[in-house]
């Protein structure tokens, strides 16, 4: 038990990196790997965040004086994350209008298919 | 095969993450540069809100290539997109009365929700990020309400490349000042003031609009060619 409570995030973190994985390498449709990447991309997301936590820990804001520091959470992996997010959704909509292309060109979205087809 | 090929190698790969991430521990304070910022990110650059001025002060030059980055997503997606070629215009079906009306309703309140986001982004949970994604999100109900509307490419445009040019000459002012790029040059203020923080409130306002302008480019080009 006291394991899990202290591992938890960790094991939650890369479960969805792994699954993320798994879908990468065994899905043959375009549109599935690609959400498969949006998995991967959460996973290392929630991985930095449980990295920075601190067990009690606040929002490292000051919203009024007097609050108490030694409990905040670190703030570098929060800013990371949160610019990654935006970034996340960019990558993935670039991803998805490639999938739009490739569809229009072989008509499929079969990733075994386009590979047999001629250029 | 492929796929026990590859739930192997997944099993390694979980492994050796394992053995790394069990070294470890979980919930107490690793970093002595974030024990920094939280006890003199306030006195240093002003803002009450740690992650903002490590997004923005701290790390600007970084928040400037993620900007880039975006930018470079946003530019791709409309270089992929665009086939110059005018395709026939697809007839659309108007939205429910329900939809038209609530978009109506709804997208000043987004605008000025996202907006709210994006200038207390030093003092409160959000920023220039947060709020150019509402915004956006704003923009796709329009979309999804009024489908005949149309975002003003230039005008979309103008509001990127203004917010980009507010960023790097901001940053260039602090290299002309006080000698490194990005310098908080501006008076820092009283903590907690609207008005306070010296660059923090102008760059994040910068970056909102730009955030938003380029995802809401985004949506468009992808419900154009869809």
């Amino acid at each position: 038990m006291n394991f899990l409570d202290s591992y938890i995030y960790y094991i939650g973190a890369f479960g969805l990196i792994l699954i993320g994985l798994y879908i990468i390498l065994v899905k043959h449709n375009l549109i599935k790997v690609i959400v498969g990447l949006g998995i991967l991309d959460t996973g290392v997301n929630l991985f930095l965040i449980s990295v920075g936590y601190i067990t009690k820990g606040t929002a490292p804001i000051f919203s009024r004086s007097g609050i108490d520091s030694e409990y905040m959470v670190d703030p570098v992996p929060q800013a990371l994350v949160l610019t990654a997010i935006v970034i996340g959704v960019a990558v993935l909509a670039l991803a998805l209008s490639l999938a739009i292309r490739l569809y229009q060109h072989y008509g499929t979205l079969n990733l075994r298919k386009i590979r047999e087809q001629k250029w | 095969m492929r796929r026990i090929i590859s739930i192997l190698l997944l099993v390694i790969i979980a492994f050796g993450i394992s053995l790394s991430l069990a070294k470890i521990p979980f919930g107490v304070p690793k970093t002595k540069v974030g024990r920094h910022y939280i006890n003199e990110g306030v006195k240093e650059t002003g803002a009450t809100n740690i992650v903002t001025s490590v997004v923005v002060s701290y790390r600007g030059f970084d928040t400037l290539g993620e900007v880039t980055v975006l930018f470079i997503a946003a530019i791709g997606l409309g270089a992929v997109l665009t086939t110059g070629v005018k395709g026939e215009m697809r007839k659309v079906q108007p939205a429910s009365l329900v939809l038209y009306t609530g978009c109506r309703l709804l997208f000043p309140l987004i605008l000025v929700f996202g907006t709210y986001i994006f200038i207390h982004g030093h003092l409160t949970p959000g920023g220039g990020f947060q709020g150019g994604a509402i915004i956006a999100s704003g923009f796709l109900l329009i979309y999804l309400g009024c489908r005949e509307r149309r975002i003003s490419r230039v005008a979309s445009n103008l509001a990127e490349s203004l917010g980009g040019l507010t960023f790097v000459v901001i940053g260039l002012l602090g290299l002309a000042f006080g000698g490194y790029f990005l310098l908080n040059f501006l008076p820092k203020g009283t903590a907690n003031a609207l008005l306070s923080a010296g660059i923090i409130p102008i760059i994040y306002i910068a970056i909102g609009f730009k955030v938003g302008s380029e995802l809401a480019g985004i949506i468009d080009n992808l419900i154009e060619e869809s």
